[in-house]
């Protein structure tokens, strides 16, 4: 990585931009994002972590990416994970454990149905969406 | 295949006992009867929160949300919304229903998600670890119209529009302080974030550098064009391993993209940061103390003036914000301070960060515009307090905070309603706590915390602090007096007025603040020698009841210090000089034999 | 971060070279005399005498003042730790939801006191006054890990965890 010009700092921002409008980070359309603050590695969302992939390879799925982010503020249900699946809503899931885990790549990323009694509302709107 | 609609139940607590299983079954059968059930997935989802205005029902992928929702309107819901496409009107929450008016016109606001997240607006969104998604979500685009479309002076100007206060606990205006630094003609001048988060029960600055460590070098960065610094500081408490981590990642990436070195992106503007960490020292987060600790010394706060925006670090003018006042700048400068401003009350803008803890069934991490009321953090958003319990006050401001009882639910939350409440904003732990705590002993635990941290330089604050202590520790064992009770204003006001730095003149707050709430509870102690919420266990002790006590043996095969004797098949009876209360008889045993009393 | 296990695999002198690098690395920054102190223990796992005399005289700072900061800060020691410190959290979430009997727990079962060292020189118990992590109270941390939850029943388990690692490594030296 080279030092930014202002330019290259701009170009840079919209390619990244297009990206996640296009839904196509890493050429993968299907993002299952996991909390990985101190309370989601805590609660265990490193566990986690290692059965969607798990589960993931054994299913065969090419194009899920794993990826990680900071605390989503549900500290007491976590570990917290969010899927995203083009064509259904993006969803967050809460005490997402190791059995939470395996069902979600079965029942929300194979058969588009979302796991019951998991799902958690997002706690606000998005201030950086709107522009 | 993906479903047309999502049609979510709430089945949190609160709903389920008023009926949310039977509008699950009924939409399902609505649902089926409809023919939909290939297009249609109706499913329960955890607590959303909102548990006054339950059973809720939302719809999505539309964000339909209907509040107060009865069994028969299940097919009302599922004909007209689901199949025709229109809203049941009657049923769909209503901003007037707020019983705050604190946002008024933002744009988007979905006034139901009572939270509006600015400075955790990329945590949980991003990679923390990957600068480009940062740079994707408008990072650093602040950074670049400071430093190529305005003057120092515009950027004053629009901290001064915003009304954004320091996010650390003292609430004093931002831009002013940029202000002080930015007017001293100096050689040099240093720009530091207060990371050293010790309030027991904060860790808003620990999410917030965990999940975007990006907003706070930004905002360096940009405080540093603004008053003229080219040099920065993270110093951070060593207990955030993580944090830590996250922070030096993100230094570095923000290096190799010269976003942060010599010559920023061509502007020949040049600004580097450099993290120090704490060593465990409570005081250091007063920012005297802190300059203290970074220059290498023991940390012993100073008198001020000389205010270290003027004469800080070094001697030279330095800027101290804390990691939350920080993560407010980039959106402020992009978005413009006016925008800020619309959100909030008269006097304290913008949106605070608040440690969701204690006795309450959603803990964790909220943001919510000032003037919000406590009654929607707590029942709202926060769920309400498990087991059925009953609120009793909620303790805001740490060590330096005091106690909001129930009959200030109502009140907007800012930062003068909360002095005049004899409490403090602070950095935002907030503390619910229900009718087994006990405030005596509450007000004793931060007492010891704040004896134990201070830095002993000043009489009223190591003497006073300990003196104060000892007397709430009679007042737990049951040896004080009344007149302890004005001893204990008497030292506090001393302390408030005398002691050197915040931390000897905010440690009586929680005292005088539970002795004025809770006057009689004190009296219990003091004049019956009884704990009212069974916590002080010096008061309490447990006791055999000989006519229910089987002789199971269960309570003294658990009794750690074989306190408990007797024969099988007899009633047992502990020994009190022995026992050390830890409950775990009581626990165990199955025939309600033993009572704490 | 601040307490790694060391001393096991490394000489007295490998240490020292260490400390060295690390000091020169470090004596050019301005305040440097913390991070210099928190480098050293992180190598010994403590502040042997020897180690701060040479810190003093390399910065030429008065070993008083030296003594002077690490008396102040918690986080210094000046006697070795275990290999491992248990931090238990007795921050205001953490006590309101049973941090204390946690602690006495622990107190019980190690039969040691806060600020010391079982006589195995396995653990170290020390308080710690909030890690953030305030939703999953009680909570203890151990090393750099956080645990979640922690029921005073649960002590026992936790800490043969570590017994059993430890006997683990043993067997394999």
């Amino acid at each position: 990585m080279a030092k930014l010009t202002l330019d290259d700092l701009r170009k840079l921002r919209d390619s990244k931009k297009n990206e996640v409008s296009k839904r196509d980070t890493e050429g993968k359309e299907i993002e299952v994002i996991i909390g990985m603050g101190t309370c989601g590695i805590a609660a265990g969302a490193k566990e986690t972590m290692d059965a969607f992939l798990d589960e993931i390879d054994k299913e065969g799925l090419k194009n899920v990416a794993i990826k990680q982010t900071g605390c989503m503020g549900f500290c007491t249900y976590e570990p917290t994970v969010e899927i995203k699946v083009p064509g259904m809503p993006d969803t967050l899931y809460n005490n997402v454990n190791t059995d939470i885990a395996r069902r979600i790549v079965h029942r929300h990323i194979k058969d588009k149905k979302m796991v019951s009694e998991y799902v958690q509302d997002r706690p606000s709107i998005d201030i950086m969406e709107n522009k | 295949m993906a479903y047309r609609n999502y049609v979510l139940v709430c089945g949190g607590t609160g709903c389920e006992s008023s009926s949310a299983d039977q509008i699950f079954k009924n939409l399902i059968n609505e649902v089926d009867a409809a023919g939909m059930s290939d297009q249609v997935q109706v499913l329960k989802t955890g607590c959303f929160g909102f548990c006054e205005q339950g059973p809720i029902v939302k719809i999505l992928p539309e964000q339909a949300f209907y509040v107060q929702v009865k069994p028969e309107d299940a097919k009302e819901i599922i004909q007209e919304h689901v199949v025709k496409g229109r809203r049941v009107d009657r049923l769909q929450y209503k901003e007037e229903n707020s019983a705050s008016g604190a946002i008024t016109d933002t744009e988007g606001m979905k006034f139901y998600q009572k939270q509006y997240r600015i400075v955790l607006r990329n945590c949980g969104i991003i990679d923390p670890e990957k600068i480009d998604e940062y740079i994707a979500r408008d990072g650093y685009a602040a950074l670049e119209k400071v430093l190529f479309d305005m003057t120092p002076e515009q950027v004053i100007d629009e901290l001064k529009k915003s009304g954004l206060r320091g996010r650390g606990g003292a609430g004093f205006p931002t831009w002013m302080k940029w202000n002080f630094s930015k007017q001293v003609e100096s050689d040099q001048k240093y720009i530091v974030c207060n990371a050293d988060e010790g309030d027991p029960g904060a860790y808003m600055d620990r999410s917030t550098l965990e999940g975007d460590p990006h907003s706070v070098l930004e905002a360096m960065a940009i405080a540093g064009f603004t008053c003229g610094a080219n040099q920065g500081y993270i110093y951070i408490r060593a207990e955030y391993p993580l944090a830590i981590d996250r922070l030096k990642i993100a230094i570095k990436q923000a290096k190799e993209y010269g976003l942060l070195g010599e010559n920023i992106l061509g502007s020949k503007f040049s600004f580097d940061i450099e993290i120090r960490l704490g060593a465990g020292a409570f005081v250091c987060g007063e920012e005297t103390a802190l300059l203290a600790s970074l220059e290498g010394n023991r940390g012993m706060p100073i008198p001020r003036p000389p205010f270290p925006a003027v004469k800080g670090l070094w001697g030279k003018p330095t800027v101290i914000n804390n990691v939350e006042t920080n993560a407010n700048i980039p959106v402020i400068i992009l978005k413009g301070g006016d925008w800020y401003s619309k959100i909030g009350t008269a006097t304290s803008k913008g949106t605070k960060v608040f440690a969701l803890t204690g006795k309450i069934k959603n803990s964790g991490l909220i943001e919510v515009p000032m003037g919000i009321t406590l009654r929607e953090i707590v029942y709202d958003i926060g769920g309400g307090i498990p087991g059925g319990k009953k609120f009793k006050a909620a303790q805001s401001g740490g060590p330096s905070g005091g106690v909001i009882t129930a009959e200030h639910l109502d009140t907007p939350i800012d930062y003068e309603n909360l002095s005049k409440l004899g409490s403090i904003m602070g950095s935002g732990g907030l503390i619910v706590m229900d009718e087994d705590d006990c405030m005596v002993d509450f007000a004793k635990f931060y007492l010891e915390f704040t004896v134990d941290e201070s830095c002993g330089k000043c009489a009223p604050c190591r003497i006073g602090g300990k003196q104060l202590f000892g007397l709430l520790e009679k007042v737990t064992k049951g040896t004080a007096v009344v007149e302890d009770i004005q001893k204990m204003r008497d030292i506090s006001l001393a302390m408030q007025k005398a002691s050197l730095c915040g931390l000897g003149q905010t440690a009586p707050n929680p005292v005088l603040s539970t002795i004025n709430n809770f006057y009689d509870e004190y009296m219990a102690h003091i004049n019956d020698a009884k704990c009212p919420s069974g916590k002080c266990k010096d008061l309490m002790s447990y006791e055999i009841l000989s006519d229910k006590c089987v002789g199971c043996t269960l309570c003294a095969r658990k009794c750690p210090v074989n306190c408990i004797s007797g024969e099988k098949q007899k009633p047992h009876v502990i020994d009190q000089s022995k026992c050390i209360k830890c409950g775990e008889c009581y626990a165990s045993c199955k025939f309600k034999a033993i009572t704490l009393g | 971060m601040i307490t790694e296990k060391t001393g096991q695999s490394q000489t007295e002198e490998e240490l020292f070279q260490q400390l060295v690098n690390a000091i020169n690395e470090l004596k050019d920054k301005d305040g440097a005399l913390i991070p210099i102190l928190q480098s050293a223990q992180n190598l010994f796992g403590y502040l042997p005498e020897y180690v701060l005399k040479h810190i003093s005289s390399t910065l030429n700072i008065p070993y008083s003042e030296v003594a002077g900061v690490v008396t102040f800060y918690s986080f210094f020691s000046t006697t070795p730790r275990g290999k491992n410190l248990l931090r238990v959290c007795l921050g205001t979430a953490c006590y309101v939801r049973g941090g204390k009997e946690v602690l006495a727990a622990i107190k019980n079962e190690l039969k040691i006191d806060i600020g010391e060292t079982t006589g195995d020189k396995l653990f170290t118990l020390e308080i710690g006054r909030c890690f953030g992590a305030c939703s999953l109270a009680p909570v203890v941390m151990i090393n750099d890990e956080v645990f979640q939850r922690v029921k005073p029943a649960r002590i026992r388990d936790l800490l043969n965890s570590f017994r059993n690692k430890d006997e683990m490594e043993e067997d394999h030296e």
